[in-house]
C-alpha cells in the first residue's frame, strides 16, 4: 500500500514535535538550579531547546534523506529538474524564523525583567543641564572632562565611597582608581541586575561588598565587620553584592545561580539574587584575568538562617583579636597587604597574593 | 545538449593550452597575477593554520587532565592567544582573500584585479607579520592576554608580547582594508560586457558583502590597537582605568570589529558553498537574489550586533536589549540561505564526492553554530554561559564547522582549475570524513561543560569536568590527524596528479571556461555569457551559437536569460 506524501509529512511532523518537546525538557544540560533567578533562565533555555531540536532534526533529516534519496546513480549523466526558486516558500521559510526570534527575543525580554534588569534604582537619571543645551560644544565638553569636581553626578563615586565606610571593606580595596564618572544624559556606566519588579524599592536584605583582585575574591560584610574568602548567604533572603576590581577585569559567576557579572576597576557593579536550594557551589572568575585566572574560585556556602546566622558567629570570633588590634592603629598608615597579612589565613588567600593588591 | 557542453561550445575558441608560461618560482616573487597572488594567500594561510593547529592541540593536551601539568600557565595563555589570532587573521581571513583573489576575475572574465600592485602589497604584509607573531613564543614574552587583549590585563602582562601582537594585527588588518578595496572595485567595474549584478555568481555576491564590512569596521580595530598601543608604550590612559580611562570602551571598539569579523571569516564561504552545491547536485540554486541579497542584508546587520559580547560588562539595559533583538534578527537572512541550499540539494542528482561531502558536512555542522548563536542572543541566557565553553563551543562551530569546511570545500571544488590535476577523491574523502568526525567529537561536549560550570581560558577546572575534557582532547587528536592524507594528497596530486579537463565538474560560472590552470591572461578572447551561473538542467532553451560568436566586439554582448 502506498502512504501518500501528506500523511507521512504529517507523522514525521508528529514525531519531531514530540521528540522536540520531550528533550527540551530532558537534556541534563544544566546543573542545579539553586537561585530564584536560576529556575526563570532554566525556563527560557528549556523553551529555546525544545525549538531548536525541532530545528536541528528537520534540517539533518533533510541532509540524510537527500544523500540516499537524490544520490546520482551511476551512467546518469543527466541534470536535475530546473527549479530556480518557488517564492511562497522563500516566505514561509523567512517568515518562520522570524516569528521564532521574535518570540524568544519576548520571552528573554520578560525574563530579563523578572532578574531586575531594567531596574530603575540601579542607575541614576542624569538629565542633560541646561547650559548644555544653551551652549554649543559644553555637552561634548562635560562628557570629556572626567575630572574631579565635575558638575555630573557620579554614582560609582558614590556607590564607592558608601561601600568605603566598612573599615573592613576601605582595607581591601584599591582607594587609587579613580570612579567612573556617569555618562551625559545616559546616567550611571556601570548598569547592574537590580531587584526584580515586585521587590523594586526595597531594600536588600543582605548586603556583601565583593572585591576582586589577581586572584582572589573577599568578601566583607558591612552589617558585621566579618572579613572572608568564601561567600555564605542564607536561603530565600534576597542578597546584594556590591563589587569592584583592584586590579583587571574579574567576573563573578556562580554556574548554579546561572548569574554573571564583570567586575570592573573604576566601576561599582551589582548583583542580586536570592538563593533557593541549600549547599555548596563554586564561584568562579568568569573574566580571563592572568595565568592563574583558573585558580581564582572559591566557594560559595547557601544555608539556612540559623546557619548563616552561628556562621557570622564563628567569624566574628575568630576575628576578635585582630579586629581589637586593628581599631587600634590607624589604618592610613598601612598598605593594603600590610593590613591583610595577619588575616590571609582566615580568608583562604595565599599571602603573595596580597602582594598584587595596588598593582 | 546539457548546458555545460552548450557552454563549452560557445566558448570553443577558448580552449587553447595555454598554460606553460608559468615558472614554479614565481609563487615566491612580488607576481602581481591575481592568480599566482590567490595561491600564495591559500598556501601561506594554509602554513599557519597547521601552526595554530599544533597550538591547539598543545592547549587541549593541558587540557587533558584537571591540574597545570604540561606547560606553564603563562605558556598556556600564550598558546590560546596565538591559536586564535593565528586562526582568525592568519588562516580563514586571508584563505577568503585567496579564494576572493583567484575566483573573482576569472568568474567576472576579467583579465586581473583592479589593481594588481596593491593586491601583492597586501599579500606580502601577512608572512612578517605572521612570522612576528610566531617567533613570539621564541622571544620568551609572547602575548598572552587572549586574542580579545582586554585591558587592563593586556596592559600589565608583558610590555614586549603585547607590543608584537598590536604590531603585527595591524599589518593584517591593513593587508584585509587593503585586499577589500580591490575585490569591491574589480567587483563592481570589471565585469565582462553583458554581466550584470544578477548574472554575478553568488561567491562574488558574498565577497562584494565581505569587502563592504571588512571597509567599515577594520578601521576601528585599527584605532582601538593605535590608542592601546599609546597606553601600552607611551603610558596615556585612554583605557586604563588607574588613570581615569575606560576599559570597556575598548571592548566597544574591538567588538565593533570583531563581530563583523566573524561574518568577514564566513560569508565567503557562504558563497562558495553557494557555488559548490549546484554542480554537484546538478541543480540551479534555489532562490538566487534571496541568497545574494541575504549576504548584504548579513553584512550590515552584523554591523548593529558588536555589543552581545559584553552583556555582562556593563552596558545599559535597554542596549542589551537593543543588541539581543538585532543579533535574533541575523538568524533570519542566514536561515534563508540555509534552506535555500538545503532546497538546492532536494530532487538534485548529488555526486558524493569531496568537494561535496564538505560542503554537506558544512550545512550540517554551521546549523548547530547557527542555532546555538540565537541562544546566546538571548541576554538572561547569555548571562549564565558568556565567558564559558559553551561559548568556545559555538564560535568553533561557526568557525570549524563553517568556515574551515567551507574552505576545504573550496580548495577541493577548485583544485583542478588551480593546479591543472585532478586531486585524489579517495583521500579526499577520508580527510572529509575524519574532519567532520573529529570536529564533532572535539566540540560538540563543549557546550555541555559552559553549561554545567566550565569556564574558558583556564589551564585547571574542576576534577568532575575531566572525562568529557578527554573526549574533547582526543577529538583534536584526530583532527590533527585528518590534515595529514590532506596534505600528502593535494602535494602529491599538484605533482602526479592525472591532467584535469578543463571543466571537470561541468560548471557553468566563466572560471570553467577556461582552460585548467588559466592563461596568464586568464581569457583568450573575453568569454560571452550564454547562461545564467546556475541553468542547470534548463536545456529547453534555443541558442544560437553562431549569432552570440558573430557578435562584434564592441557592441554588449546578449544575455540570455533562463526562462524558466
Amino acid at each position: 500500500m502506498k502512504i501518500p506524501s501528506s500523511i507521512w509529512t504529517l507523522l514525521i511532523g508528529i514525531v519531531l514535535t514530540l521528540a522536540s518537546l520531550w528533550y527540551g525538557q530532558n537534556h541534563g544540560l544544566l546543573p542545579t538550579a539553586a537561585s530564584d533567578e536560576a529556575v526563570l533562565i532554566d525556563g527560557l533555555f528549556n523553551a529555546m531547546m525544545t525549538v531548536s531540536t525541532g530545528i536541528f532534526l528537520i534540517v539533518e533529516g533533510v541532509l540524510v534523506y537527500s544523500i540516499f534519496k537524490y544520490r546520482r546513480r551511476g551512467g546518469d549523466n543527466e541534470d536535475g529538474p530546473p527549479i530556480e526558486g518557488n517564492v511562497p516558500l522563500e516566505i514561509l521559510w523567512t517568515a518562520i524564523p522570524a516569528i521564532i526570534v521574535i518570540g524568544i527575543s519576548v520571552y528573554s525580554f520578560d525574563v530579563y525583567n523578572e532578574i531586575g534588569g531594567f531596574n530603575p534604582h540601579a542607575a541614576h537619571e542624569a538629565p542633560i543641564m541646561q547650559e548644555s543645551m544653551s551652549m554649543p560644544g559644553t555637552a561634548i565638553a562635560v562628557t570629556l572632562s572626567d575630572i574631579p569636581g565635575s558638575a555630573e553626578p557620579n554614582l560609582n563615586q558614590e556607590k564607592s565611597d558608601e561601600a568605603m565606610q566598612d573599615p573592613s571593606t576601605a582595607a581591601v580595596r584599591n582607594p587609587d582608581i579613580p570612579q567612573m564618572h556617569n555618562a551625559s544624559g545616559v546616567g550611571s556606566v556601570a548598569p547592574t541586575l537590580g531587584a526584580s519588579p515586585e521587590k523594586e524599592g526595597q531594600v536588600p536584605q543582605l548586603v556583601v561588598n565583593v572585591s576582586a583582585l589577581q586572584y582572589a575574591w573577599i568578601f566583607t560584610y558591612p552589617d558585621t565587620g566579618v572579613t572572608t574568602g568564601q561567600l555564605h548567604v542564607p536561603i530565600g533572603r534576597e542578597v546584594q553584592m556590591n563589587m569592584t576590581a583592584n586590579d583587571v577585569i574579574h567576573a563573578f559567576w556562580i554556574p548554579e545561580f546561572r548569574l554573571k557579572q564583570d567586575v570592573i576597576p573604576g566601576r561599582q557593579t551589582e548583583i542580586r539574587f536570592t538563593p533557593k536550594t541549600p549547599g555548596d557551589y563554586s564561584l568562579i572568575c568568569a573574566e580571563l584575568c592572568g595565568p592563574y585566572h583558573g585558580a581564582m574560585r572559591t566557594q560559595v556556602v547557601v544555608e539556612s538562617q540559623g546557619a548563616f546566622n552561628s556562621w557570622m558567629q564563628e567569624q566574628l570570633l575568630a576575628n576578635k583579636d585582630t579586629l581589637n588590634q586593628a581599631v587600634s592603629i590607624n589604618l592610613a598608615d598601612m598598605s593594603v597587604d600590610e593590613f591583610l597579612t595577619p588575616y590571609s589565613k582566615d580568608i583562604g588567600i595565599h599571602p603573595e597574593m596580597l602582594h598584587q593588591v595596588h598593582h | 545538449m546539457t548546458q555545460a557542453q552548450l557552454q563549452e561550445t560557445a566558448h570553443i575558441h577558448t580552449l587553447r593550452e595555454e598554460s606553460g608560461d608559468r615558472k614554479w618560482w614565481e609563487f615566491f616573487t612580488f607576481s602581481t597575477d591575481h592568480k599566482v597572488i590567490g595561491i600564495q594567500y591559500l598556501v601561506t594561510s594554509f602554513i599557519f593554520y597547521c601552526i595554530g593547529g599544533v597550538m591547539a592541540d598543545l592547549v587541549r593536551t593541558e587540557l587533558r587532565t584537571p591540574d597545570i601539568d604540561f606547560v606553564t600557565p603563562e605558556v598556556y595563555n600564550s598558546l590560546f592567544t596565538l591559536h586564535a589570532t593565528i586562526m582568525i587573521f592568519l588562516w580563514i581571513v586571508p584563505a577568503g582573500a585567496g579564494f576572493a583573489n583567484y575566483l573573482i576575475p576569472l568568474m567576472i572574465g576579467a583579465r586581473d584585479m583592479a589593481f594588481p600592485r596593491l593586491n601583492a602589497v597586501a599579500f606580502w604584509m601577512i608572512p612578517p607579520a605572521g612570522v612576528l607573531l610566531t617567533l613570539s613564543l621564541a622571544v620568551g614574552d609572547a602575548p598572552d592576554a587572549g586574542w580579545t587583549s582586554y585591558p587592563p590585563l593586556s596592559l600589565v602582562t608583558g610590555q614586549v608580547g603585547e607590543a608584537i601582537w598590536i604590531t603585527s594585527v595591524l599589518l593584517l588588518g591593513t593587508s584585509s582594508i587593503l585586499g577589500a578595496i580591490n575585490f569591491l572595485v574589480t567587483i563592481l567595474k570589471m565585469r565582462v560586457p553583458g554581466m550584470g549584478v544578477h548574472q554575478m555568481p553568488l561567491f562574488c555576491w558574498a565577497m562584494m558583502a565581505t569587502s563592504a564590512l571588512v571597509l567599515v569596521s577594520t578601521p576601528v580595530l585599527a584605532g582601538a590597537l593605535i590608542l592601546l598601543a599609546f597606553d601600552l608604550l607611551a603610558g596615556t590612559t585612554f583605557f586604563n582605568p588607574t588613570g581615569g580611562g575606560d576599559p570597556v570602551v575598548y571592548q566597544h571598539m574591538f567588538w565593533f570589529y570583531s563581530h563583523p569579523a566573524v561574518y568577514i571569516m564566513i560569508l565567503p564561504f557562504f558563497g562558495a558553498i553557494s557555488e559548490i552545491l549546484p554542480v554537484h547536485a546538478r541543480k540551479p540554486i534555489f532562490g538566487y537574489k534571496a541568497i545574494a541579497y541575504s549576504s548584504l542584508a548579513i553584512s550590515f546587520l552584523g554591523l548593529i550586533v558588536w555589543a552581545h559580547h559584553m552583556f555582562t560588562s556593563g552596558i545599559p539595559g535597554w542596549l542589551r536589549m537593543f543588541f539581543m533583538i538585532t543579533t535574533m534578527i541575523i538568524a533570519v537572512p542566514t536561515g534563508i540561505k540555509i534552506f535555500g541550499w538545503l532546497a538546492t540539494i532536494w530532487g538534485g542528482k548529488i555526486s558524493l564526492n569531496s568537494p561535496m561531502i564538505f560542503a554537506m558536512g558544512f550545512l550540517g555542522t554551521f546549523v548547530i553554530g547557527g542555532i546555538s548563536g540565537v541562544m546566546l542572543a538571548s541576554v538572561p541566557f547569555d548571562i549564565h554561559v558568556h565567558d564559558t565553553y559553551f561559548v568556545v563551543a559555538h564560535l568553533h562551530y561557526v568557525l570549524f564547522g563553517g568556515s574551515v569546511l567551507g574552505i576545504f570545500a573550496a580548495i577541493y571544488h577548485w583544485f583542478p582549475k588551480m593546479t591543472g590535476r585532478m586531486i585524489n577523491e579517495f583521500w579526499g574523502k577520508v580527510h572529509a570524513v575524519l574532519t567532520i568526525f573529529g570536529l564533532n567529537m572535539t566540540f560538540l561536549p563543549m557546550h555541555k561543560l559552559g553549561m554545567m560550570g566550565m569556564n574558558r581560558r583556564i589551564a585547571q577546572y574542576d576534577p568532575k569536568f575531566t572525562s568529557l575534557n578527554e573526549i574533547c582532547t582526543y577529538g583534536s587528536y584526530i583532527l590533527a590527524i585528518s590534515t595529514l592524507p590532506f596534505i600528502i594528497n593535494a602535494v602529491w596530486s599538484w605533482l602526479y596528479g592525472p591532467k584535469a579537463a578543463n571543466n571537470p565538474w561541468g560548471g557553468l560560472t566563466l572560471e570553467w571556461m577556461t582552460t585548467s590552470p588559466p592563461a596568464i591572461e586568464n581569457f583568450e578572447k573575453l568569454p560571452v555569457l550564454t547562461t545564467g551561473p546556475y541553468d542547470y538542467g534548463v536545456s529547453a532553451k534555443i541558442v544560437d551559437v553562431n549569432k552570440v560568436l558573430s557578435i562584434k566586439p564592441d557592441e554588449p554582448y546578449p544575455t540570455i536569460e533562463s526562462n524558466v
